[in-house]
């Protein structure tokens, strides 16, 4: 079984770089876009090293050959923009502008993750920059999507939310149910399909019926799209007039992002029943997000040799200080379990309900 | 007899009851091509073929509830979940559809339905994957909830589970997949439904339990009997519901003092259950209050040292029967 293209142009170049959004960007905001796809790259590596020293437990789903599509998505977000997405969720949580330290220490378990090592891998967590997890049921997180577009919608906030799933997660009927709420309430949600061609060891050939994921909001009459997730100038054009149009029609959409991972899974996926190694390095050497956007930008004399060696150094080490950054702070206590489990625990002294709220 | 790992016991009868019976499908995600999300299924796609072993989508609502439908014309799915935690995704289909449908149709239809798949913590994959449901499941009449602790018994009860024409909810657990017993080969090796088993005899104290907290409870009471003379009778619930309280209240009428050990959350649990059902019926025999060790009450932390704490482990076994006997 291999990987089923989405129905749009296999080539790499579609003119998107000419697209307003992304020929109004300057050259240090292209690099820095950049910089964004290396540094999610390398700490993924890091904690996959880590991983395998025994550092970090339970699951790690890598998002590494992606990285143009929530680089490229989130590149675009302004003020009263959201993001929620499942549980590969490294590369949004960095692109949304989480510091690494913290993302590192929630892996090892310690007091100073971004959840105090309660979440884990798949349940990080940035409220304060718009981003709302990290869900580890495929498809739950899709109704909260179309939730935060309906408080946008509500207090009146020209914004949109991004609710990104996995091609797996389509076949889940909480989605179907996010779709028609969003469609007959006109939210601004755009639903997000990150297209990598499988889910776990299943092709999308044999978990999909139908000819495409994102046509499916054609029942519910709503907009959608697909576009050729490797090169990050394509995924911000298409998804730029997405949003767009919901924030101002309010309108939602639903968008595919044809795109790949390169590691198993998770690291525990021994990757051998599913795919070829050459599928994987046909991908990697051909359509890797990263090689083909340093490409684009050296032709355009954006960025140089020097500059490519200095990034990916910068890159190495902020993961290297988020390791040790980990590996030095404490783990919670037993004291810790049961914190913030209600709000009126936690704030002791405002509370108002009466009675036991914890039993053993 | 054969020494076998708890999930080639689990595999030895799905596979040896897919060659006794044409009606049984082992259906779930990834359970066919992958060889199973834990490798329970490993190699039954290429000895079954693909009728018998079926990979699913990612819709445990639809897959379940289609397990259901099928098994009310006389299929005899065994669906998958892998996870148990997952069931809150398929809730509707397994506690409104396969639970009530028999009543509701006046005892006219049967839903010989077996759900099966891990449900345990201790794994450090977080709150939305650590769930325990046993108690939720064994609250709704017309469903059926095992959770064995060895080989043999996943084998004898999960053959008749099969077998049996309500729905049954069979918990495994990803930790004890791995743990290795005699198990028997002979084909007709079953255990009902509703037998506990007492796994180790004593006098001073009795823990009632099941899953992987029976094996807590024997490393605890090594260390009770060597470190403080005390003598431990564990009884091995096996199945929730129906439930054999008979061979608790008599290991309660020998030793007086009971610990229960679950890895639930508190409130509501098997073990309010039968800390209920002991002091109604046991009251007289009883030289003391009945104790249980728990699950810290919060959702499962993912930071792996502590999310041994908060699961009941040996240590805290053995503290929770000192303060019983105390
Ligand atoms: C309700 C539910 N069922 C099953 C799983 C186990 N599971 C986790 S990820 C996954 C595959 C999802 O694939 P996809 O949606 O394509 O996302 P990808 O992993 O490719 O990013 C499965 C089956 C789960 N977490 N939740
Ligand atoms: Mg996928």
């Amino acid at each position: 079984m291999s990987k089923k293209s989405t129905n749009t142009a296999d080539v790499a170049s579609s003119g998107s770089e000419k697209a307003p959004i992304n020929a109004q960007l300057s050259p240090d905001a292209k690099i820095e876009l950049y910089r964004q796809m290396v540094r999610i790259r390398r700490f993924e590596e890091r904690s996959l090293r880590a991983y395998q020293a025994k550092k970090i437990g339970g699951f790690l789903h890598l998002y590494i050959g992606q990285e143009a599509v929530c680089v490229g998505s989130c590149s675009l977000m302004g003020k009263d923009d959201h993001v929620i997405t499942a549980y590969r969720d490294h590369g949004h949580a960095m692109a949304v502008g989480m510091d690494t330290k913290p993302l590192m220490a929630e892996l090892y378990g310690k007091a100073t993750g971004c959840s105090k090592g309660k979440g884990g891998s798949m349940h990080y967590f940035a409220p304060d920059k718009n981003y709302w997890g990290g869900h580890g049921i495929v498809g739950g997180q899709i109704p909260l999507g179309a939730g935060l577009a309906y408080a946008l919608k509500y207090k009146g906030l020209k914004g949109c939310a991004l609710a990104f799933m996995g091609d797996g997660a389509v076949n889940q009927g909480a989605v179907h149910e996010a779709y028609n709420l969003a469609a007959l309430w006109n939210l601004p949600v755009i639903f997000v399909i990150e297209n990598n061609g499988y889910s776990m060891g299943t092709s999308q050939e044999r978990s999909s019926a139908g000819p495409g994921l994102a046509q499916r909001a054609e029942a519910y009459g709503m907009a959608w799209g697909t576009c050729f997730g490797h090169d990050l100038y394509e995924v911000r054009a298409t998804m730029d007039k997405f949003m767009t149009r919901a924030r101002e029609e309010s309108k939602p959409a639903v968008v595919e992002i044809d795109t790949y991972r390169y590691r198993g899974h998770s690291v525990a996926d021994p990757d051998k029943t599913y795919r070829t190694r050459e599928e994987v390095e046909e991908y990697r050497k051909t359509k890797d997000p990263i090689n083909l956007f340093q490409e684009k930008l050296k032709s355009e004399k954006v960025l140089t040799d020097d500059l490519i060696e200095k990034i990916d150094a910068e890159a190495r080490a902020e993961a290297d200080l988020a390791a040790e950054f980990a590996e030095a702070s404490p783990f919670p206590t037993p004291d810790d379990i049961q914190t913030d489990v209600y709000w009126e625990a936690d704030n002791a002294d405002k509370r108002a309900s009466k009675g036991r709220l914890f039993f053993d | 007899m054969a020494v076998l790992t708890y999930r080639e016991a689990v595999r030895a009868a799905l596979s040896e009851e897919i060659e006794r019976d044409e009606n049984v499908v082992l259906m779930g995600e990834e359970v066919a091509q992958f060889n199973g999300a834990y490798k329970v299924s490993e190699g039954m796609l290429e000895k079954y073929g693909p009728k018998r072993v079926v990979d699913t989508p990612i819709s445990e609502a639809g897959f379940i509830g289609m397990g259901v439908g099928a098994s009310m014309l006389g299929v005899r799915p065994v669906m998958e979940l892998m996870f148990w935690s997952f069931y809150s995704v398929a809730f509707d289909q397994i506690l409104n559809n396969a639970a009530n449908v028999r009543y509701m149709s006046g005892g006219q239809i049967s839903c010989p339905i077996v759900i099966r798949g891990p449900a345990n913590g201790g794994t450090n994959v977080g709150a939305t994957h650590s769930h325990t449901p046993e108690n939720v499941l064994a609250n709704h009449p017309g469903i059926k909830v095992v959770v064995p602790s060895t080989p043999a018994d996943a084998k004898g009860l999960l053959k008749s589970a099969i077998r049996d024409n309500d729905p049954v909810m069979f918990l495994e657990n990803t930790i004890l997949y791995g743990e290795k017993g005699e198990v028997s080969d002979d084909p007709e090796f079953l255990i009902p439904l509703g037998v506990a088993d007492v796994k180790r005899e004593g006098s001073d104290l009795t823990i009632v339990t099941y899953g992987r907290c029976v094996l807590h409870s024997l490393k605890a009471a090594e260390v009770l009997e060597k470190e403080h003379d005390v003598s431990v009778e564990i009884v091995d619930l096996r199945t929730i519901r129906p439930l054999d309280i008979d061979t608790v209240l008599k290991s309660v009428a020998k030793t007086h003092r009971v610990l229960i050990v679950e890895e639930q959350k508190p409130f509501a649990s098997v073990g309010s259950q039968l800390s209920h059902m002991i002091q109604r019926e046991a009251f007289d025999e009883l030289d003391g209050p009945i104790h249980r060790l728990a699950t810290i009450d919060a959702p499962a932390i993912y930071s792996p040292p502590v999310e041994v704490e908060q699961l009941p482990n040996p240590d805290r076994v053995v503290k929770a029967a000192l303060a019983a006997l105390a």
